[in-house]
């Protein structure tokens, strides 16, 4: 019998001709926690993902006018208080297991919104500054962008700075690019990461790319705050 | 988790926060500086945080050994796989990447009082009978004893000579539970009884963390932090909890208490291994049957009915349980009701709130809430159930301990359920009659086939009346 990664309650999986004949995706979340997430449906800004009623939002807009370096992003979850628990365990803790939470939504993700894109993607992870790593052991960005059916290009390094959690969102904007870029990638990225807050992380990341000759940058990030 | 901000270097102090510890480098927030001048000199002593030996492995803080609370991670700073503990992951990851730190400098000075007690209440005969006796151990220095007490004994109260004994002589104590509530409730208490000693309570988010108190009062989880330290260790509601828990609780505690050191557990429903041990005469014990009061122990009533949880399924309450609501002995008594499982309270809550309402046991439906493990309002819900703002409280078995209403029903629908075991039952049963005011109140356990717990429970309650009887 499996239990949930996250609660430990046995998973009951009901013993019907369709369980028992096919081999079905085996879920890693009882039914209770896998209620508690919600998916992103129904109408969303189609360059940030987030829930809006027309096509573009109203910071979208603005980004596009300062000259947007991302094509778009994707996010699945809406950021809710289970959601944020689950990343601040996986992540914060280092229960590194805990991406396997997301594996089945983030592949089917990928495969419908970005594998058949005219040019195959690279897929870059978002660096993990020295002193965060020496903290946590692991990259969640890498972890993620592992977990898909594509080559992975750890292309930026991050210079050393501060938690960016803590920042609002001024602060943030306003901030110097913490990226640089190791390697130039002439091809195009799909960013992948845990959350989409303000999306100044995925812009100052895609603006590095693009000033060394990346032609186009787009996002797939878990949860949409 | 982190010493108070940090540390001062001075050696006193340095032995009082890190004497009896065993923690990640994290959690000593000492300059760097210092940290490194104590490593080299010994005085900090690095050792690996997970035992791993011919493919088994084994978690030094929390003791866990089953495979499925261990996992690995590919690890970003040495580029290789490490097995890390899922078990005690609250506290910060233990992983084969860092290593646990233990004190090897001076042992702290903890000082002797002449006389500790702050506290002038009395004992009942049954009390300091048991107070006599746990004192008795930690005087003669036994590796441990149990005090079976019942539902509503004063169990802290007892404690209070113990406690006065092992401060006399200098000694380190700590009082642990796996529940947090009774952490809560018994810290103001303690603080009362011995104001000239040094308290800390700790449990996750609490005030207190520095944990470099003579009295420390810990959730089960923060005893294993420590690592030979006390002389006394108090064991509260030593089996709240199912047996893995119980596992690493009983590792951390082994492991906190120091190698010579007293044990004192205390329980109203021992588990087996404890009553075996009793039984062979391994284990010094004494019993308390008769509650503060002085009254007996309600005895829970077993009322069949059949298709019980078909029709609780259905959202149908049997008629037995609606009988019986109309025809209480008192209903001026608040209602604690129990169901087996979380998603019953959703389904149940409305059908009982209108039966309630149509049988008059309640004036508006606002008079009913429900409260589980998750759900954050549970402390203003207890509280105003307390205060009887509330008149009836469906729960899961979260309330089945710890928490004391004066004057209550008890109700268990589905008891049959695997979830209400011996320990549970006798627990919930123990909820009512508290108060000397009204010392009866009914418990009845609803069920559509008899089980061994259902009968056990039972007896047990009945066992200890009769020698409360003799009393």
């Amino acid at each position: 019998m499996n239990s949930c990664v996250y609660c430990h309650e046995q998973i009951e999986q009901p013993l019907t001709w369709s369980t028992w004949l096919t081999v079905k995706k085996n879920s890693v979340l009882c039914a209770f926690c896998t209620g508690k997430l919600e998916i992103i449906s129904g109408k969303r800004c189609k360059v940030c993902s987030r829930a809006w009623g027309s096509s573009i939002c109203l910071d979208c807009q603005q980004w596009r006018e300062l000259g947007d370096n991302i094509e778009r992003n994707y996010s699945i979850f809406h950021y809710n208080d289970t959601i944020r628990e689950m990343i601040t365990q996986w992540k914060f803790r280092g229960d590194y297991l805990l991406r396997e939470i997301f594996r089945n939504e983030l592949k089917s993700a990928f495969e419908k919104q970005f594998a058949d894109n005219n040019a195959p993607l690279a897929i870059v992870p978002i660096p993990l500054s020295e002193s965060r790593m020496q903290e946590r052991g692991f990259n969640q960005s890498l972890a993620l962008a592992e977990m898909l059916d594509a080559p992975v290009k750890q292309v930026l390094r991050r210079k050393s700075g501060e938690k960016q959690a803590k920042k609002n969102r001024k602060a943030r904007l306003k901030r110097d690019n913490p990226f640089f870029i190791a390697e130039p990638l002439k091809q195009a990225a799909l960013i992948v990461d845990d959350i989409y807050t303000t999306g100044t992380t995925v812009r100052q990341a895609a603006q590095q790319l693009k000033l060394h000759g990346c032609p186009a940058v787009y996002s797939l990030t878990i949860a949409r705050s | 988790m982190n010493m108070d901000k940090l540390i001062s270097c001075s050696p006193r102090l340095l032995a009082e926060s890190l004497s009896g510890k065993r923690l990640l480098e994290e959690e000593i927030s000492l300059p760097e500086k210092c940290f490194h001048v104590l490593l080299s000199t010994k005085q900090l002593i690095p050792i690996p945080a997970i035992e791993n030996q011919k493919g088994s492995a084994r978690c030094i803080r929390c003791g866990n050994t089953s495979t499925h609370y261990f996992s690995e991670y590919p690890c970003g700073i040495c580029q290789r796989k490490h097995l890390y503990c899922r078990n005690c992951i609250q506290m910060g990851r233990i992983s084969e990447c860092k290593p646990l730190y233990i004190w090897g400098g001076a042992e702290a000075y903890w000082p002797a009082h002449s006389n500790p007690l702050t506290w002038e209440g009395k004992l009942t005969p049954a009390q300091s009978n048991a107070a006599a006796q746990l004192e008795k151990a930690v005087n003669e220095k036994l590796p441990a004893c149990l005090c079976w007490a019942v539902c509503g004994a004063g169990k802290s109260e007892m404690l209070f000579p113990a406690i006065t004994a092992a401060l006399k002589q200098g000694k380190r104590i700590a009082l642990a539970s796996p529940r947090v509530d009774v952490i809560r409730e018994l810290f103001p208490r303690l603080e009362q009884a011995f104001q000239g000693v040094t308290i800390e309570a700790l449990y996750g988010g609490s005030e207190h963390k520095a944990g470099k108190s003579q009295l420390i009062l810990a959730t089960t989880h923060q005893l294993m932090r420590y690592y030979q330290a006390f002389d006394v260790l108090i064991i509260d509601e030593v089996d709240a909890f199912p047996f893995y828990l119980d596992k690493s609780l009983m590792y951390a505690a082994k492991q906190a208490a120091k190698k010579q050191s007293t044990t004192l557990y205390l329980t109203a429903t021992p588990r087996k291994n404890f009553r075996l041990q009793m039984k062979l005469g391994k284990l010094p014990h004494v019993f308390v049957p008769l509650r503060y009061h002085g009254h007996l122990l309600p005895v829970p009533k077993l009322k069949l009915s059949f298709y019980l949880s078909s029709q609780l399924a259905n959202k149908k309450l049997p008629d037995s349980f609606r009988k019986w609501l109309i025809n209480r002995q008192n209903p001026q008594r608040q209602l604690l009701i129990f169901v087996p499982k979380i998603s019953m309270i959703k389904e149940l809550k409305e059908v009982i709130t209108l039966l309630l309402l149509k049988t008059g046991a309640i004036s508006a439906s606002e008079d009913l809430q429900a409260v589980y493990a998750a759900d954050k309002d549970r402390e203003t819900k207890i509280k105003q159930f307390r205060n009887r703002e509330l008149h009836a409280l469906i729960t899961t078995t979260i309330l089945e301990r710890g928490v004391t209403f004066p004057s209550v029903d008890v109700a268990v629908l589905d008891a049959g359920h695997e979830v209400f075991n011996e320990a549970a039952l006798v627990q919930i049963a123990g909820r009512a009659g508290r108060s000397a005011d009204d010392p009866d109140g009914e418990v009845i356990f609803f069920h559509d086939g008899k089980t061994d717990a259902m009968e056990k429970a039972r007896q047990m309650i009945l066992d200890m009346n009769e020698r409360g009887k003799k009393l």
